[in-house]
């Protein structure tokens, strides 16, 4: 504990450097607009400023994408709020209560419980992070090439079973996911896959290019030809206070969406978005007035914003201690740290301490900021939505490409973004999740490295992943997941998420075209 | 009857079919050396059973022809207008890139005022290149002259 303490001091004495403290700021702030502008997710805000953050030391680098990444969830919810417009996708069941809460008048209330619900997970989800991250890492030291196999299948087997739609179609996106992630040059071999003469391709296909294809662009030709701006209701400074009642309903759902949002966010997946769904389900389901929900309940606004924040920093987890990222976000953030000859891991907490504890305490910080930030300037951040759509798409539009193009300065990538964003438009129209390409697409290359070189060291055994006990718990734990999402397909009945009340990504659209 | 999931399943097995058939230019190897097609075929093949089974079970699904497509026309627009810049990105340079491609989506597209969309294209076009290439050191293509 002792030596917690000590490396924390010396993560605040890095974070609150000039340098490394404006970063964080920045950040925020960046994040937080990104988070209030529809189309434009964490996801593109990072991608964007990747390029951005080269020319920069690898703590600031990490500090600023990762100040866009929970300053997105902090904005996302602003405009659910306000206007019923998810800023971005973890924001969704935001919408419900929150919209609710505004059309009774209770719009102060209800942002700054969601700011409040966003300060306390962030914060208590830190300190879980800082606990828990070097035992992992620690424990992490033991994986071989086996044991990373079975980690990475036991990811896409989760985030298969928590995606909001039908398991089918889900374990099919991971699949075709993967596909795309086998193209490049055979690592093993050095064959060209699926090249077809373009030299480009040899590194394989970027996750920056797919990711804001698919939720980018694809957005922006979802919601392209809408038309007036909806009406903004501001709410004054005064009003922001939650009464009594409201503090006291809200704090057992903050508690539990942190608790819930954190432990989704280890598991590999979309968790800031999976967070926010299950947290209103359990608060729906465990409420004595359940009917509430929908109609303005406070709950329904501390639980989800409670879980995708916490579900931020959980996700930080098996990416700093394991080297393996746990979505698309913390896959981008990853390739920020190799660009700046870093590879996270095991071994990072001990070799760059300045780099782990810097980035823990900047998160500290960085709460602090957010919460000072989304209260007072609520007003200001929303106007930016006066905009009207067609002026604002053209704009968020060319940060795409800027963003992809700028990362290895090839147009080959912006082709790959333009053909992801007309498959992620089809998919979407045609009721398909979208997360598990992007997952497959990261996680492609080291799934294939690790069963390869496991099969190596067995000589082509492949009782190697079940006789050795973490590779074949995990095995075990994936085959239960997959047992358990098929039993209701092969008993046509009602499925374990519809019991629980979860969305299904027609409930989505329906929020989307309101 | 051509439900939404039997025309999503269809498309998606045709694809693994596809990657099965591109698949055979590589070597497979054996069950136990597992060599460079090893992987695109097992998943290939996975993913034609999901699509099978998706089309199997989608019966019951929302009809293809019932989807709307009223944002189609908007969206093969903007979809023209990427495909412009990644043409003309590195030939014309990325401000001038910009300005026709802004020009192209509120003038033509979005039918607004000349004054608008020239206010917008060049805030635009060289408001992003001097913060991410002056201020950010982000290194975008520049056209002839310089520009």
């Amino acid at each position: 504990m002792l030596e917690t303490l000590h490396n924390l001091y010396l993560g605040f004495s890095v974070a609150l450097a000039p340098t490394v403290f404006l970063y964080a700021v920045v950040g925020c702030v960046i994040g937080t607009l990104v988070g209030v502008l529809p189309g434009v997710g964490p996801l593109a805000g990072i991608s964007l400023l990747l390029p951005a953050s080269f020319g920069m030391d690898a703590t600031s680098a990490i500090v600023l994408l990762a100040g866009i990444y929970y300053g997105a969830m902090y904005g996302g919810s602003t405009t659910s709020i306000l206007m019923r417009i998810p800023g971005e996708a973890a924001s969704v069941m935001t919408c419900i209560d929150g919209y609710a809460m505004t059309r009774n008048g209770r719009a102060g209330p209800a942002l700054a419980i969601a700011a409040v619900g966003s300060y306390i997970a962030g914060t208590v989800s830190v300190v879980a992070l800082m606990l828990l991250a070097p035992p992992l890492a620690n424990f992490a030291l033991r994986f071989g090439p086996p044991e990373y196999c079975a980690l990475l299948l036991l990811g896409l087997l989760a985030l298969a079973y928590m995606s909001g739609g039908s398991i089918l179609k889900a374990l099919a996106m991971a699949a075709l996911g993967l596909l795309l992630g086998m193209i490049g040059i055979d690592p093993m071999t050095g064959f060209f896959r699926f090249a077809y003469g373009v030299v480009e391709l040899g590194d394989g296909i970027g996750v920056v290019p797919v990711a804001v294809g698919l939720f980018g662009l694809s957005e922006i030709l979802l919601t392209a030809g809408e038309e007036a701006p909806p009406e903004i209701k501001k709410p004054r400074l005064a009003d922001l206070l939650p009464s009594r009642q409201e503090w006291r309903d809200s704090a057992w759902p903050i508690g539990r969406g942190t608790v819930l949002g954190f432990l989704i966010g280890i598991v590999p997946g979309s968790a800031h978005i999976i967070s926010s769904f299950v947290s209103y389900a359990v608060e729906r389901r465990i409420s004595k007035h359940p009917e509430r929900f929908g109609h303005g309940a406070i709950e329904g606004v501390a639980g989800p914003e409670s879980a995708n924040n916490s579900a931020t920093s959980g996700a930080f987890v098996p990416m700093l201690a394991l080297g393996v990222p746990s979505g698309p976000i913390p896959a981008v953030m990853l390739a920020a740290l190799m660009v700046h000859g870093i590879s996270p891991g095991p071994l990072l907490i001990q070799q760059q301490p300045e780099l782990f504890w810097g980035f823990i305490a900047s998160m500290y910080v960085g709460n602090v900021v957010l919460l000072i930030l989304n209260l007072p300037l609520v007003g200001v951040f929303v106007n930016i939505l006066r905009v009207p759509y067609p002026f604002l798409y053209p704009a968020i539009l060319i940060f795409c490409v800027l963003g992809v193009y700028a990362v290895n300065g090839s147009v080959v990538d912006v082709w790959i973004m333009i053909a992801m964003g007309a498959l992620g438009y089809i998919l979407r129209k045609l009721d398909f999740e979208t997360a598990p390409i992007v997952l497959g697409v990261v996680l492609a290359p080291m799934l294939e490295m690790s069963f390869r070189q496991s099969l190596a060291m067995s000589a082509g055994n492949y009782t190697i992943f079940f006789s050795r006990p973490i590779a074949a718990s995990m095995l075990a734990a994936g085959a239960c997941l997959l047992l358990l999402s098929l039993l209701p397909l092969l008993r046509r009945g009602a499925d374990w998420r519809g019991a629980l009340g979860l969305a299904t990504s027609d409930d989505k659209e329906d929020i989307h075209e309101t | 009857m051509a439900t939404k999931d039997r025309i999503a399943g269809a498309a998606l097995a045709l694809f693994a079919l596809f990657v099965l058939s591109e698949s055979r230019k590589l070597p497979l190897g054996t069950i136990r050396h597992p060599g460079p097609s090893f992987m695109p075929v097992l998943l290939a093949a996975l993913l034609l059973v999901f699509a099978v089974l998706i089309a199997a079970t989608g019966g019951r699904a929302e009809r293809f022809r019932s989807l709307r497509w009223r944002e189609l026309p908007h969206a093969a627009a903007i979809l023209g207008a990427c495909a412009f810049s990644a043409l003309a990105l590195e030939r014309l340079g990325y401000r001038i890139t910009v300005l026709v491609v802004v020009f192209l989506l509120v003038k033509l597209v979005e039918k607004k005022s000349w004054l608008a969309t020239a206010l917008v294209a060049l805030a635009l076009s060289f408001g992003s290149f001097y913060l991410f290439y002056t201020l950010l050191r982000v290194p975008l293509p520049l056209g002839p002259w310089g520009i």
